[in-house]
This record gives C-alpha cells, sequence and structure tokens, in this order.
C-alpha cells in the first residue's frame, strides 16, 4: 500500500473513555483509547472477551458514542450526531458483516441486499440492478431469489458481504465474520473480503480470533482491559500454527522479525 | 460541521410505504402460527360486535313493518319496543369483548417485538430509522387487524342473519335496511383496523427505541 494513502485518516478516535453504569457500579470500557484507522487499510482487532474490543467496534461503526473523548468517523464527530443523523452514517458510511450473518429471514438474498440501499433513497430499480451486480461479484449471481434459509453458511456470510459493500461504504465492519463457518469456507470469504476491499478500496476492520484473518491484515491491534495495548504492522508479527508470538511489552518493530527468524 | 449536518438532514428518506407493507406481510406469513391466533381474537370480538348491530338493524327492520303478528314475536323474545339502538348491557358486553381483543394485540405484537430484536437491531445497523420500525410494525399490525376484521364481520353477518331467521323467519331478511347494514360493516371495520393499530404503536416504540448495541446482543 502506497504512503500516500496510508496518510488518510478515516476513523480517527482521540483519548475515547466509556463508561457503562451497572446498577451503581461504573463499567469502565473504554479507559482512554487513541487509535488511527487510514482509509484502504485491513485493520484486525483482537483481545480477550470483557477487553472493550466489542465497544471500540460498535463505536466505529457509530452504533455507540463515547462518554468522553473523539470519535471521528469519515470526518464527522461522533458526539455532534443526532439518533437519526447516526442512522445515516450508519446506512451510507458503515457496512456490517456479523458473525450470524443476520440477514433478514423473510428477504430473499437480493432483497436482503437492497434494503439498505432502499434506506439510502435509492429507487426500486436502481437498488435491484446494483445489488445484482454485488451479488454476482461475490458469486451468487444464481441465488438472487433464494431466502437465507435456503443458503448454506458461507453463501448467507457472501449475500451479507454483498449488503455491507452495497452502499459503497467507506469502511466495513466485520464482527467474527468467520466464526460460525467451516475452515475451507472461512478462507474463502476472508479472502473474498480482502479482495473487494482491494478492488474497491474500502476499509476493512475485523474483530477476529481467526489466524487466517491474520495473513490478509494490513494492521492489527490488541485492546486488554479498555486500552490499546499495541498495533503492529502485519510484516512486524510472526504467525505460527496455535498462536501469535508477538506479544505486547515486545512491541519494538525490531524485535518482531528476529523472533520471526529463529523461529521459521 | 454544522453544514455536513445539515447535509445529512436533507438526505433523510423514508421507508416506502410498498417495501413496508412487502416486508410486513412476508413476517406475518412467516409467524402465520402467531398471527392466526392474533387474529382470531380480533375475529371474535368484530363477530360478535357485527352480530349485534345487525340483531339491532333486524329488530328496527322488523318494527317499522308495524305488523301485529311481528311485535307480539318481539315482544315473546324480550325486545323492547320503545327502545332504540342498544341496551346498555349489550353496549357493556362490547365494550368487554373490544378491550380483552386490545389486550390480546398488544401481547401478540410485544412477543413479536422480542422475538424479533435481532432482526430490529440488524436494521438499525444497516441505517433504519426509528420511524422505519415503527411504521414496519403499524403496517403488520394494521393488515393483521384489516383481515381479521373482515372475517369478524363476514362471521357476524353470517350469524346474526341465521339467529334473525331462526327467531323471526323471512320477514327479518325482508324488512332489513341493508344500507343501515352496511353503514354497520363500515364501522366495525373502522373499529377494528383502528384498534389493531392504535394498541400496537407501543410495542412498535418499544421495538424502535432499542439501541442497536442492545438488539444485537440478545442471543437466540
Amino acid at each position: 500500500m502506497a504512503a500516500a494513502q496510508k496518510q488518510e485518516v478515516i476513523v480517527r478516535a482521540v483519548d475515547v473513555h466509556k463508561v457503562y453504569r451497572m446498577g451503581v457500579e461504573e463499567v469502565r470500557a473504554l479507559d482512554g483509547v487513541t487509535l488511527d484507522v487510514y482509509r484502504g487499510e485491513y485493520l484486525c482487532i483482537m483481545g480477550p472477551s470483557g477487553s472493550g474490543k466489542s465497544t471500540l467496534f460498535n463505536m466505529i461503526g457509530g452504533l455507540d458514542t463515547p462518554t468522553r473523548g473523539k470519535l471521528e468517523i469519515e470526518g464527522y464527530d461522533l458526539s455532534g450526531l443526532g439518533k437519526a443523523q447516526l442512522a445515516w452514517l450508519r446506512c451510507n458510511k458503515v457496512g456490517y458483516i456479523f458473525q450470524q450473518f443476520n440477514l433478514i429471514d423473510v428477504l430473499t438474498a437480493l432483497e436482503n441486499v437492497t434494503l439498505p440501499m432502499t434506506f439510502a433513497g435509492l429507487s426500486g430499480e436502481e437498488a435491484e440492478s446494483r445489488a445484482t451486480e454485488v451479488l454476482t461479484r461475490v458469486g451468487l449471481g444464481e441465488r438472487l431469489h433464494h431466502l437465507p434459509s435456503e443458503l448454506s453458511g458461507g453463501q448467507q456470510q457472501r449475500v451479507a458481504i454483498a449488503r455491507a459493500l452495497g452502499n459503497q461504504p467507506g469502511i466495513v465492519l466485520a464482527d467474527e465474520p468467520t466464526g460460525n463457518l467451516d475452515l475451507i469456507t472461512g478462507e474463502r470469504i476472508i479472502n473474498l473480503l480482502k479482495e473487494l476491499s482491494v478492488e474497491i478500496g474500502t476499509t476493512v476492520v475485523a474483530v477476529t480470533h481467526d489466524m487466517k484473518m491474520f495473513d490478509v491484515s494490513d494492521r492489527v491491534s490488541w485492546i486488554r482491559d479498555g486500552r490499546i495495548e499495541r498495533v503492529a504492522r502485519r510484516d512486524e508479527i510472526d504467525i505460527q500454527v496455535g498462536g501469535v508470538r508477538g506479544r505486547a511489552g515486545q512491541g519494538a518493530p525490531s524485535q518482531a522479525p528476529q523472533e520471526g527468524e529463529a523461529q521459521t | 460541521m454544522a453544514q455536513q449536518q445539515a447535509a445529512i438532514i436533507s438526505q433523510q428518506v423514508n421507508l416506502p410505504w410498498s417495501k413496508a407493507v412487502e416486508i410486513a406481510v412476508k413476517s406475518l406469513k412467516k409467524r402465520l402460527m402467531r398471527s392466526t391466533i392474533t387474529m382470531v381474537s380480533v375475529i371474535l370480538a368484530i363477530a360478535f360486535l357485527m352480530s349485534i348491530w345487525l340483531g339491532n338493524d333486524v329488530i328496527d327492520g322488523l318494527r317499522e313493518l308495524d305488523r301485529p303478528d311481528i311485535d307480539l314475536l318481539l315482544l315473546r323474545n324480550g325486545v323492547d319496543l320503545t327502545q332504540t339502538g342498544m341496551s346498555s348491557k349489550m353496549v357493556w358486553l362490547v365494550s368487554l369483548s373490544l378491550v380483552v381483543c386490545s389486550v390480546g394485540i398488544v401481547n401478540a405484537m410485544l412477543m413479536s417485538v422480542t422475538e424479533r430484536f435481532r432482526e430490529i437491531g440488524t436494521m438499525k445497523c444497516l441505517g433504519a430509522m426509528d420511524r422505519f420500525i415503527v411504521r414496519l410494525f403499524l403496517v403488520e399490525a394494521g393488515i393483521q387487524g384489516a383481515c381479521g376484521t373482515l372475517v369478524g364481520i363476514v362471521v357476524g353477518l353470517a350469524v346474526g342473519l341465521v339467529g334473525s331467521l331462526i327467531t323471526y323467519g323471512a320477514p327479518a331478511v325482508e324488512s332489513l335496511a341493508w344500507l343501515d347494514v352496511a353503514g354497520s360493516a363500515g364501522l366495525a371495520f373502522v373499529i377494528g383496523v383502528g384498534l389493531s393499530t392504535v394498541f400496537a404503536i407501543y410495542p412498535a416504540y418499544v421495538a424502535a427505541s432499542m439501541q442497536p448495541v442492545d438488539a444485537m446482543r440478545v442471543e437466540e
């Protein structure tokens, strides 16, 4: 990826805090997160459950707003947006891919893809022709009129990818997109997502535990206890079957490749 | 920033009615069993109302015939010849049946909302605004109510006519002012659809005011 392209920031989080109230107790889900996501990059977010990664993920998608701090998506400051404006942002600027696919089960593949386009104000024919195009691109041109229940898991996730890309968003959020798929299908989905993101120039932010996802990522960010522990470029991390060897605290960029050499 | 936000507002669109109807019909078909049960409560309430109204129309028609034999028949059946319209007891019974029906509608729609947390959350993630969700649920309730009401009117008319024929014989139908019956049916339709829609407002509001994050967190 060109260095100049990397400079353009699509999501900027500056000292973001998020505090939830559970009864009398306060839960600090995010405790001062600062992170830039660059246009066109493929960023993986890792972290144990309860680390705040879901909160961060939801915020990047405009589903949640920070308690304190600043969060900008495509230049829009989230704290200044009302409910309807957040909905507009989600519709036009962000695409979602979920672990459970989350297709609307009474709608066909084509209707699922046209739904967000309808929300965005496209006319019926316009939406249909664009949706057909995207579905054909993800390899489902023959199954436009199938219901989700008539599609395999991999096919459902392809529909979800088509739906996420339908409004040509600047950023696509993927929440464990391979979590419900077998290994081979998962790999195909990851590769498809990578291909499309390069083709269209969409930014992808993925929450995952899937090592295959690392291979296609440009950067990986670890989050723990509501803080970003480490952000590393793909080439700074050594991956082996069974785990990631680059650990927090050893974050000096020169260290990781050396470690990689020692283990290969 | 202010300009950007103004641009956002100007681009907000509404969910087309045709789309809302299409999705609502598909959702109703998917949950045919429960929507049928909800419809049955509407059918029963409206059929009851309709049969009472038809009975009144029959009595009005017979009274206007001014035939002694028919008046005697009316008196034997406990009809107060001096009174017009529904007795207060009947008003009470009909109201009660409509209240029971309304409670059923609220209950069924709330269940429908709970069952569809994930679907609502997904729609919100895709950029559906609150009023899209409200429209979707109200259209669904309206269609459900309209179907139930139509069936209820037919059932009520049939039961009322057969009952009147058995009690009073052919004059009951011959003297009937069909225009009044049509008026009663129209009013029953408005009441049925109106109640179904009005009592779906609260469940629809519950659905629409859900945070997408919370909706997605619900396990299936």
